[in-house]
């Protein structure tokens, strides 16, 4: 009789380990799939800041010099997109302040925003700068929560995130333009 | 853009997460969007062309109050199929700790899903309501808003992960264009909220009032909210009495009114208060408000420089202030003018814009929002079922 309590136990145990093994197993795959996403919608914002002020500096809205410095810093960012995450991160915070010394204040957006051949552009690139930094936010509190859950003992030992790769959060400077948010 | 809204309180029950949803919704049908939203109701003839029955609430404790809440089978599948023939661009729970249809929605969604918190909530009320069951939702959420400070904390402290700031709004449009109610003998003072509960304040005001009255004998104090006058204003004395006005509950458009006609109104609340969306309220219908000095109120005032502020429970005070403003027409002036440029921040028309942000950042390069069948055997079998069906 004795004997058979003790294997009615060990199967409950057995059974719980495991459900909470495939409940945890599950959660990883939530948190992946979510920075994966994250990860993708930044990328996408980035790209899309590059592009909209390569599209500026091509249609004459900053002088001369001023258009010059941001064409280089935006190629520099897209070149670095296909590297490895602090690459990219140094090249697109240099984007970030070459954009925040070129709209220091809501004056200057003013005049840039009379000089574009199409005033939503200035709008454009607010909101585009707005959602890099939101993006970047949401990604790395995404990250946050996954590493949390993969430093867990078990899921170490058992491997349970299989090979993908240890997630990273992407830094770099992302303050918006001054003139831009300024209301 | 395609956006479902989950509200998880009853909507025709009045309170401040239900307004925030009807605002939010509306705003964003006249920006354009195509908005749905999924609440508990009582009575789903109240619902307006935008809103769709999420079931029946049932009164629970949370949160420290009595909350109708909607959960269970029939609603679990209800949110499903809303989830699957929505087509949603982003998912938007609000609450999303609340054992309601957010969370719902959280477990039968996949793909862009943004929160809003609104209340703190203690940590050990956030166990008792299952901290796991909570997590496995709040792990789906790709982004995070509180509506104060306060929400802010809760989300930092106890649930881990940070929040955007979007402030509560007010429809600005309703009230700025609000005809005066009527006209009143004297200078009006307004008060606004539940006459019987001990911190919004009333008390102090009448106390204050009789001082007022004393000094300007045409003054009318005039009660906007729900309460029995006669219990609450039982040991008023007739004379005074007199010069008190009770409109008793008005709707959207009648507060609107209502706050147009005043020349002062007072927030003599003692507490509990987080944000104060009666005053930007008050603010966009031209009224001067003159309120405690509360955190939440001080800094909706700007620190005093958009309304007159005295200190919490200090009727001597509230009755000095209201006198000099009543006798002074340019500071009335002053301060409408300031009320309206400040409530311009709040306006739903710029929060709105703020919102959109949030939801582009998380649905860039997306494919929307799909029901999520992972754990949903039954579910998986009947839907491939309907699929054949369909394509056949």
């Amino acid at each position: 009789m004795g004997g058979w309590w003790w294997v009615v136990a060990a199967l409950v145990l057995l059974a719980l380990v495991g459900l909470y093994l495939s409940m945890t197993a599950g959660r990883l795959d939530r948190l992946h799939r979510r920075i994966d996403n994250s990860h993708h919608s930044l990328d996408m914002q980035l790209l899309r800041r590059s592009a909209l002020v390569l599209d500026m500096t091509a249609s004459g809205v900053f002088d001369p010099a001023t258009a010059v410095v941001l064409a280089d810093s935006a190629h520099g960012a897209r070149a670095a997109s296909e590297e490895d995450v602090v690459a990219r991160g140094l090249a697109e915070s240099d984007l970030t302040r070459v954009l925040v010394e070129a709209i220091p204040d809501a004056q200057e957006a003013d005049d840039l925003r009379e000089a574009a051949p199409d005033p939503t552009m200035l709008d454009d690139l607010r909101s585009t700068c707005v959602r890099v930094q939101l993006s970047r936010r949401f990604h790395n509190d995404a990250v946050r929560a996954c590493r949390q859950v993969r430093r867990q003992r078990l899921v170490r030992w058992l491997s349970l995130a299989g090979h993908t790769p240890w997630p990273e959060t992407v830094e770099m400077d992302d303050t918006p333009p001054p003139g831009l948010t300024a209301r | 853009m395609k956006i479902g809204i989950v509200c998880p309180y009853a909507w025709d029950v009045p309170g401040g997460v239900q307004a925030h949803v009807r605002d939010q919704a509306e705003t964003l049908i006249d920006m354009g969007h195509t908005v749905s939203v999924i609440t508990p109701v009582e009575d789903p003839d109240t619902l307006p062309p935008y809103a769709v029955d999420g079931g029946r609430p049932r009164s629970v404790p949370y949160n420290g109050s009595v909350a109708r809440l909607t959960f269970g089978v029939k609603a679990t599948s209800r949110v499903r199929r809303w989830i699957r023939e929505g087509n949603f661009d982003v998912l938007h729970v609000h609450e999303p700790l609340a054992p309601s249809l957010g969370v719902l929605a959280c477990w039968a969604a996949r793909g862009p899903i943004v929160a809003t918190v609104h209340s703190s909530i203690e940590r050990s009320r956030v166990l008792v309501t299952g901290y796991y069951l909570a997590q496995t939702a709040l792990e789906k959420i790709s982004a995070l808003i509180a509506v104060s400070e306060h929400a802010r904390r809760t989300i930092v402290d106890h649930l881990g992960g940070d929040a955007v700031l979007i402030p509560n709004g007010v429809r600005v449009d309703h009230y700025e264009d609000a005809v005066p109610l009527r006209e009143w003998p004297g200078p009006a003072i307004g008060f606004l909220g539940r006459m019987d509960e001990p911190r919004k304040g009333l008390p102090i005001l009448l106390e204050a009032f009789a001082v007022i009255r004393a000094r300007i004998p045409q003054a009318t104090l005039v009660l906007i909210g729900p309460g029995d006058p006669d219990e609450v204003l039982s040991d008023v004395p007739a004379e005074l009495r007199q010069g008190i006005v009770s409109l008793g509950r008005l709707d959207e458009a009648d507060k609107a009114r209502a706050l147009a006609s005043l020349d002062a109104y007072v927030a003599p609340n003692t507490g509990g208060e987080s944000f104060g969306i009666v005053l930007l309220e008050a603010m966009a219908a031209g009224a001067p408000v003159v309120a405690s000095d509360l955190d939440a109120f001080a800094r909706v005032l700007d620190g005093g420089r958009c309304g007159a502020l005295f200190p919490v429970g200090d009727a001597p005070a509230l009755a000095a202030v209201v006198t000099d403003l009543l006798a002074n027409g340019e500071e009335r002036a002053r301060l409408v003018a300031a009320g309206s440029r400040r409530v311009k921040a709040y306006d739903w028309r710029s929060v709105a814009h703020d919102l959109l942000d949030v939801y582009a950042s998380v649905t860039a390069g997306q494919h929307g929002v799909t029901e999520d069948l992972r754990g949903q055997i039954v579910g998986r079998l009947a839907r491939r079922r309907t699929d054949q069906g369909q394509g056949s």
